[in-house]
């Protein structure tokens, strides 16, 4: 009987990765390795003003200094970091004025990931910004946020365009001193999103990047960065994957969010880069840094992530809640199988007076996978009245699988009210038999019960994105890909 | 409608089911009884495709099909329902949601096309007056925080909504009180047809009295030791299980 379930279990668990394909586009690679060169050819390759070489030689020469972190729950093979190389391009890139423009091999590779590109057939008020490798190679719907005086451009151009913002707000929530994948990123990173929502202005459309690792022995290292100015509101979603190689690839990247008074900041990804194949062979090691800094009074940042992919996940996404009445949520769920491990969770730092934060996680896994949550509450001197209420589930499929929880609090204030629950269940087989004499097979009997189990942060994403996130959890842990 | 011959599973090297034989025609209700472990909700769960137990000997068919031979969920979708008798919840996913993948899968299987959000609503509403279904439990979690009454009433709405040729019962009556038990048996009656068939498992005679059995079958130790009309309900009730333990001791 233990054998038949570990059967179904492994059936059902045991899905096939199904955006692993490769887009064979003629690339522009700097060569392997990384050292100071490197950084300088980055920065004068992108024809970067000096401010910028200076932040990134700054952050090189201090990541030199740094040690890998070996705290997380997480089994890290050690990575050469010069054998990865630092910046890609699909060669054909130059500045597109129109989608007939894109390389038609690119514009496949889109096609096949269900990416809209093409503004005649987007979704409806989904404006897209697309990452291959290291560089952004198109931006949609830029005329129309314009009018409004809203930027969404890719960070280089915005380096260019913008210096004055970049300057004052680019490593301002994350300083490069802030963590080991973070300085690396600060020196190398190639591109990624910018926007900035002016005073006043309720962004009409979701924003999104797709992120898009294609190139082989391509480290990414994407950053963004959104200032949501007084009183304004964004919703922004993030997607990742990546082919499917036996090599293991690393992706260190940074999000920075800043909301000054009254603004608000929902944030979404649905991360689904490659995870390795059943026997742990290849995958993406993803060490992001997300961070937000509530600065302004009132404001609010809302984290809503769905993790399925990668060999590794080590993420944080957190909420500095500086100004006073300020709010951070953090929704996650985290799905791993096979031999994926994830370290995830949040932090919640209270400075301001009457500031709220809520974390929901909701961990499941399945076959010898490792999820932890890990989560920081901290209450400073200054922060009267700081609330916040942690709930951490764990889903267990499957007897080889571990879930690990480890919320820590640091309370400096006597005022603060802090609550934390936490649970660990298995899915039952009475429950998929259950389904079974309903006339469900056990795949959609698994899915309905996850779906389920997760429902609560799931119906924190945008519309399109939460039936896109149901069917890929359902991927995720299926055997049959439908 | 259902045939078994010979009927023979364990669960564990136990063997619980040491040779049934039993046979229901369209239109028919068949009801076993018997003390406790003498094998009736191994048999309910063996007929369903519960893998907790393992088939060693014997035939079952069902509509002239090797019942034995298929999957759990197409033997629900050849229309076997089980009413289980500690109905499980599923926290987070709506009975909503869970009746229209169930009724969908149906229709799949019969090669129908699957009901509009609208038409499965309405044929949800047409259900829940027939059997007497509270409006808000449709709009809660599978079983979620139910009452014992509450989830029994939850299984005959969804026999309700799945129509199926044959029900098994599994001790539906247990945990209700008399008024939960006539919304139950009132429902099972509104469902009955000369084509359909019901096998209701049960220790006391109350229910028979709502349902009444065109058969009643004593199991003990794995056998059917005893047949005969609706009156052996009644002579069980009065004498208990003692003389047939007697009886049939080895």
């Amino acid at each position: 009987m233990a054998e038949d379930q570990d059967k179904i279990l492994e059936e059902v668990t045991g899905g096939e990765y199904k955006y692993g394909f490769y887009t064979d586009i003629e690339m522009e690679e700097f060569p392997t390795g990384l050292n100071e060169n490197i950084v300088r050819l980055i920065s004068a390759k992108k024809k970067e003003p000096e401010f910028m070489l200076e932040f990134r030689l700054k952050a090189f020469r201090h990541w030199l200094t740094m040690k890998k972190p070996d705290w997380a729950q997480l089994n890290i093979p050690e990575i050469d970091f010069q054998d990865i190389i630092y910046y890609a391009v699909p060669k054909k890139k130059p500045e597109l004025e129109s989608m007939d423009e894109v390389d038609p091999d690119l514009k496949a590779t889109f096609d096949k990931l269900g990416i809209p590109l093409d503004e005649q057939k987007v979704l409806a008020g989904v404006a897209v910004d697309a990452v291959i490798d290291s560089v952004s190679v198109k931006t949609t719907f830029k005329e129309t946020l314009a009018e409004k005086g809203i930027i969404f451009c890719s960070i280089s151009e915005a380096v260019q365009e913008y210096p004055d913002l970049i300057k004052k707000y680019l490593g301002s929530v994350v300083p490069h001193q802030d963590n080991y994948f973070g300085a690396l990123n600060a020196a190398v990173f190639s591109d990624g999103s910018f926007v900035y929502i002016p005073k006043g202005v309720r962004c009409p459309m979701e924003l999104s990047t797709y992120f898009r690792i294609n190139a082989i022995n391509t480290g990414q290292f994407e950053r963004t960065l959104i200032v949501a100015d007084e009183d304004s509101y964004v919703s922004y979603l993030e997607g990742c994957t990546a082919p499917q190689r036996d090599e293991n690839q690393l992706h260190a990247a940074i999000v920075e969010i800043v909301t000054l008074d009254r603004a608000e900041v929902k944030y979404s990804t649905v991360q689904n880069w490659y995870p390795g194949d059943k026997n742990g062979v290849g995958g993406i090691y993803n060490f992001v840094t997300k961070r937000a800094l509530c600065k302004g009074d009132y404001s609010k940042v809302m984290w809503t992530q769905v993790e399925t992919g990668s060999a590794i996940t080590w993420k944080y996404p957190s909420c500095v809640l500086q100004g006073d009445h300020s709010v951070g949520e953090f929704y996650s769920v985290a799905v791993t199988n096979n031999h994926q491990q994830a370290d995830t969770g949040t932090k919640m730092i209270h400075l301001g007076k009457n500031t709220r934060s809520l974390i929901v996680s909701k961990g499941v896994s399945a076959g010898k996978s490792q999820n932890s949550y890990r989560g920081l509450v901290k209450v400073s001197k200054k922060a009267e009245n700081a609330r916040n209420f942690s709930q951490c589930d764990s889903l267990l499929m499957g007897d080889k699988c571990g879930a690990h929880t480890f919320p820590y609090l640091e309370i400096a204030n006597n005022s603060a009210k802090v609550e934390h629950e936490a649970t660990t269940s298995k899915i039952g087989e009475d429950q998929i038999f259950y389904c079974n004499q309903r006339g469900m097979s056990t795949e959609d009997a698994v899915g309905l019960i996850v779906n389920g189990y997760v429902k609560e942060v799931i119906n924190q994403l945008p519309m399109e994105f939460a039936v896109e996130a149901q069917k890929l959890l359902q991927i995720s842990l299926e055997g049959s890909v439908g | 409608m259902l045939v078994i011959k010979d009927l023979h599973a364990k669960i564990d090297d136990k063997e619980i089911l040491r040779g049934i034989n039993l046979e229901v025609k369209p239109g028919e209700v068949h009801a076993i009884m018997g003390p406790n472990g003498s094998g009736k909700s191994t048999l309910s769960s063996v007929l369903a495709g519960n893998e907790k137990f393992e088939v060693v000997e014997g035939e079952v068919s069902f509509n002239d099909k090797d019942l034995l031979d298929l999957a759990p969920e197409d033997r629900a979708r050849e229309g076997l329902f089980l009413s289980f008798q500690y109905p499980v919840e599923i926290p987070g996913v709506s009975m909503v949601n869970f009746m229209r993948t169930a009724v969908n899968e149906h229709r799949k299987y019969a090669e129908k096309d699957p009901y509009t959000a609208s038409e499965f609503l309405k044929l949800m509403r047409e259900k829940k007056k027939l059997v007497e279904i509270d409006s808000n439990l449709t709009n809660r979690s599978v079983n979620e925080g139910f009452s014992g009454g509450e989830k029994k009433k939850n299984e005959i709405f969804q026999m309700a909504m799945l129509e199926p040729k044959l029900a098994i019962l599994d001790e539906t009556d247990s945990g209700l009180d008399i008024d939960a038990l006539r919304v139950v048996a009132n429902g099972v009656n509104k469902l009955k047809s000369p084509e359909t068939s019901t096998i209701v498992i049960t220790h006391y005679q109350r229910l028979l009295d709502h349902i009444v059995p065109d058969f009643v079958h004593v199991l003990y130790k794995g056998r059917i030791v005893k047949s005969a009309g609706k009156e052996l309900a009644h002579e069980l009730e009065e004498k208990g299980y003692d003389w047939i333990k007697k009886e049939f001791e080895d």
